[in-house]
C-alpha cells in the first residue's frame, strides 16, 4: 500500500548504538522499507534534523547528556507535524515502568530486529505520545522551553529566562533579547522549576538569579507596594500584596 | 579455600592481637572500667581524679605488659584451636598477674590487694573481653558473606551490562576482531565479579581488571572518556580487597563522564608512602546533574570491606569540589607473598 519508505531519525549519544541501529534497519529493509534521514548524537541536533527533514519516526535514546530523550520528545511536539517517537533504553527501571504505565512505545537495548519492525509498523500509523504523558515521564526539570514559530521549534534555555508571565491563553517567556509565547500552564512551570523561579505575583514567576533588587512604589498613595528589578531589563515587575514576604526573604 | 557462603560462619578464632583496632578496643574498655570503678570508690567527686591515678598505677603495668605479650604471640595464638587459645590467654594473664604482684611486693615494697582477689578480677575481665571479641566476630562474619553478595549485586550495573553487549553487537559485523577483544574483556570482568572475593588480592590484578573495564567503556563512549594513569610508583605487589577500585571507576564514568556533553578526564593516582598505600581517583562532576542514587552504595560497600580487612587502619574519604569528585583511599601496604 504505502510504497514510500518510512523516514527515520536515529538519536543516540553512543556511536556503536547508532551503528547497530542502522544495521538493524538495513536488515528489516526487505519487509519494511526504511530511509535513515539522519543520525545524531544530541537532543539539539535531533530537533534541528527533525525541522529540516520530513521525519516519520524518531528512534530516541532516553539517557543522553544535556537534553534527555523525554525532553527532546516534548520539544518535538511543537513541530507542525510531530513525528512518532520510539524510545530506546538499555536499562532504566524508572523509565521502563513509566513507559509501561502510559503505553508509550519503547525498545530495550540490545534491540531485536523483530521488535524493531513491530514498533516501526505500529508507529507508522500513530501519533506521538500525548504532552501530558511526556510530562509525567519527565524526571528532572527540562533544560529548555520550546516555542513553535513558523513551523520551527525555537528552544529557549531555561537559564536565559528572566520571567514567565501568564497571559490569557499563553505564557510569555521573557529573555534579555525578546519575548516568546508558549502554551503551558504557569502552575506547572512553577512546580517544574521551583528551584529557579519564584512567584512574585499571581500571574508572574521571576528568575531568582536575575533579581537585582526591589523598589518601593506608590508610597505617596499610601500603598507601599514593591516591584522587582531584573538584570538587563528596563521593565519592573510588581510584587503582589500576597507575595510581599518574598521581598524580605530575597532582599538579604 | 573454596568455602561456600554457608560455611563462612564464625570460625571461633581468637582476636588478632596485632591488630590496632583490637588493641585500641581492649585499652578503651579496661581504662573505661578503671574510670568507673574509681567513681564508685570515692566519696566526693573532687577525689575522683586522684582515685583514677591510683587505680591506673595498679592496672596499667599489667595491661601494657599483657598487650605486648599477646601481640608478640599473636600469630601463634591464632593458629591454636579456640578453646586451647583462650586457655593459653587466661594462663598468660594469670602468670603476668602473679609476676607483677610479687614484683611490686619485693621491688616496690607496696602491697596491693591479695593475689587471689587480683587473679579473680583479672581472669574475669579477660573472660569478659574474650566473650566480647567472640560475639563481635560472630556479628561481623556474616557481614563478610553479605558483603560478598552485595559486591555481586552492586557491581554489575545492569545499565553497563546491556550497553556493553549492545556495543559489542555493533562491532560484530564491521570489526570482528575488536568484538572478540571486547568479549574477552567482558569475560575477564565477569569472572572477577563472580569469583570468591573474600581474600586480599594483588593490586596488579585489580589494575588489569580496571583496564579491561575501561576498554569496554571506551568502546561505547569513545573520545568522551579520557583516562590518566599515574601509577609509575605503584607497588603492584600490594594486597588490596578485590574490586576495591573497579566499582569506583564505574561510578566515575557513570556520574562524571556519561552525563556530560563535553569530554572528561578520569585520573587514577596510586602510590605507596612508607608502609601505606594511597589511591586517589578524580572525575569531573556537576552537582546539577539529574543523576540519582547508586553512588553511595558502592562507596559504602568498599568502605565496609576495607574495614573488614584492615579495621581502623584503612580509610576511604570522598570530596566534592569545583566540578570535581574525588575519592581517597589509604590502607596498610601489605606485600603479596610470591
Amino acid at each position: 500500500m504505502n510504497a514510500a519508505p518510512l523516514r527515520v531519525l536515529i538519536v543516540d549519544d553512543e556511536a556503536p548504538a547508532r551503528s547497530r541501529m542502522r544495521d538493524l534497519l538495513a536488515d528489516i529493509g526487505d519487509t519494511l522499507p526504511v530511509a535513515v534521514v539522519a543520525e545524531v548524537a544530541t537532543g539539539r541536533e535531533a530537533l534541528e534534523a527533525a525541522e529540516a527533514g520530513d521525519i516519520n519516526v524518531v528512534l530516541l535514546d532516553v539517557r543522553m547528556p544535556g537534553m534527555d530523550g523525554v525532553e527532546v520528545a516534548q520539544h518535538l511536539q511543537q513541530l507542525e507535524r510531530p513525528p512518532a517517537v520510539i524510545f530506546t533504553t538499555a536499562y532504566d527501571a524508572y523509565a521502563i515502568r513509566a513507559f509501561e504505565l502510559h503505553a508509550v512505545d519503547y525498545l530495550l537495548k540490545p534491540i531485536r530486529a523483530a521488535r524493531l519492525q513491530e514498533a516501526l509498523t505500529r508507529a507508522a500509523g500513530t501519533l506521538t505520545p500525548r504532552a501530558g504523558v511526556l510530562r509525567e515521564l519527565q524526571q528532572a526539570p527540562r533544560t529548555c522551553l520550546s516555542a513553535a514559530e513558523r513551523g520551527r521549534v525555537h528552544l529557549i534555555p531555561v537559564i536565559d529566562i528572566l520571567y514567565l508571565r501568564a497571559e490569557l491563553k499563553y505564557v510569555t517567556v521573557r529573555t534579555a533579547e525578546r519575548e516568546h509565547l508558549i502554551e503551558e500552564s504557569l502552575t506547572r512551570l512553577e512546580q517544574e522549576f521551583a528551584e529557579r523561579f519564584v512567584r512574585v505575583h499571581r500571574n508572574c514567576l521571576v528568575s531568582r538569579a536575575a533579581i537585582r533588587g526591589f523598589e518601593r512604589i506608590g508610597a505617596e498613595a499610601g500603598e507601599g507596594g514593591w516591584q522587582v528589578l531584573l538584570a538587563g531589563l528596563e521593565e519592573r515587575i510588581p510584587v503582589s500584596r500576597r507575595q510581599q514576604h518574598i521581598v524580605r526573604e530575597l532582599a538579604r | 579455600m573454596a568455602l561456600s557462603i554457608n560455611h563462612n560462619a564464625h570460625t571461633g578464632a581468637l582476636p588478632d592481637f596485632r591488630n590496632l583496632g583490637i588493641l585500641l578496643r581492649i585499652l578503651l574498655i579496661v581504662n573505661g572500667a578503671v574510670l568507673l570503678a574509681a567513681l564508685l570508690q570515692v566519696q566526693y567527686l573532687r577525689d575522683w581524679p586522684r582515685q583514677i591515678t591510683g587505680n591506673a598505677a595498679l592496672v596499667e603495668p599489667l595491661l601494657i605488659l599483657s598487650l605486648l605479650v599477646l601481640a608478640a604471640l599473636g600469630r601463634a595464638l591464632q593458629r591454636l584451636p579456640y578453646a586451647v587459645g583462650a586457655a593459653v590467654v587466661l594462663a598468660i594473664e594469670a602468670g603476668l598477674t602473679a609476676v607483677l604482684h610479687y614484683a611490686s611486693h619485693w621491688l616496690l615494697m607496696v602491697d596491693p590487694a591479695s593475689l587471689t582477689r587480683w587473679l579473680v578480677v583479672v581472669l574475669l575481665v579477660t573472660v569478659m573481653l574474650l566473650a566480647y571479641f567472640d560475639l563481635r566476630g560472630r556479628a561481623l562474619s556474616p557481614a563478610l558473606a553479605e558483603a560478598r553478595l552485595q559486591a555481586l549485586q552492586a557491581r554489575i550495573r545492569p545499565h553497563f551490562l546491556f550497553n556493553s553487549i549492545n556495543a559489542v553487537l555493533s562491532l560484530v559485523r564491521q570489526q570482528p576482531r575488536r568484538a572478540e577483544a571486547a568479549l574477552e574483556d567482558m569475560a575477564g570482568l565477569f569472572r572477577a565479579l563472580m569469583a570468591d572475593n573474600r581474600e586480599l588480592a594483588p593490586l596488579s590484578d585489580e589494575i588489569e581488571l580496571c583496564r579491561q573495564y575501561l576498554d569496554l567503556e571506551q568502546l561505547r563512549l569513545g573520545d568522551r572518556l579520557q583516562i590518566e594513569w599515574h601509577i609509575d610508583k605503584m607497588p603492584g605487589d600490594a594486597l588490596v580487597p578485590p574490586l576495591a577500585l573497579q566499582p569506583l571507576l564505574e561510578n566515575a564514568v557513570y556520574h562524571g563522564i556519561e552525563p556530560s556533553e563535553t569530554p572528561g578526564v578520569v585520573s587514577i593516582n596510586i602510590y605507596a608512602v612508607r608502609d601505606r598505600l594511597h589511591v586517589v581517583l578524580r572525575n569531573p562532576y556537576r552537582v546539577t546533574g539529574a543523576h540519582h542514587g547508586g553512588n553511595k552504595m558502592a562507596v559504602g560497600n568498599i568502605r565496609e570491606r576495607l574495614q573488614l580487612h584492615f579495621d581502623v587502619a584503612a580509610e576511604l574519604t570522598t570530596r566534592v569540589g569545583d566540578n570535581l569528585y574525588e575519592v581517597r583511599m589509604s590502607m596498610p601496604y601489605v606485600k603479596a607473598k610470591r
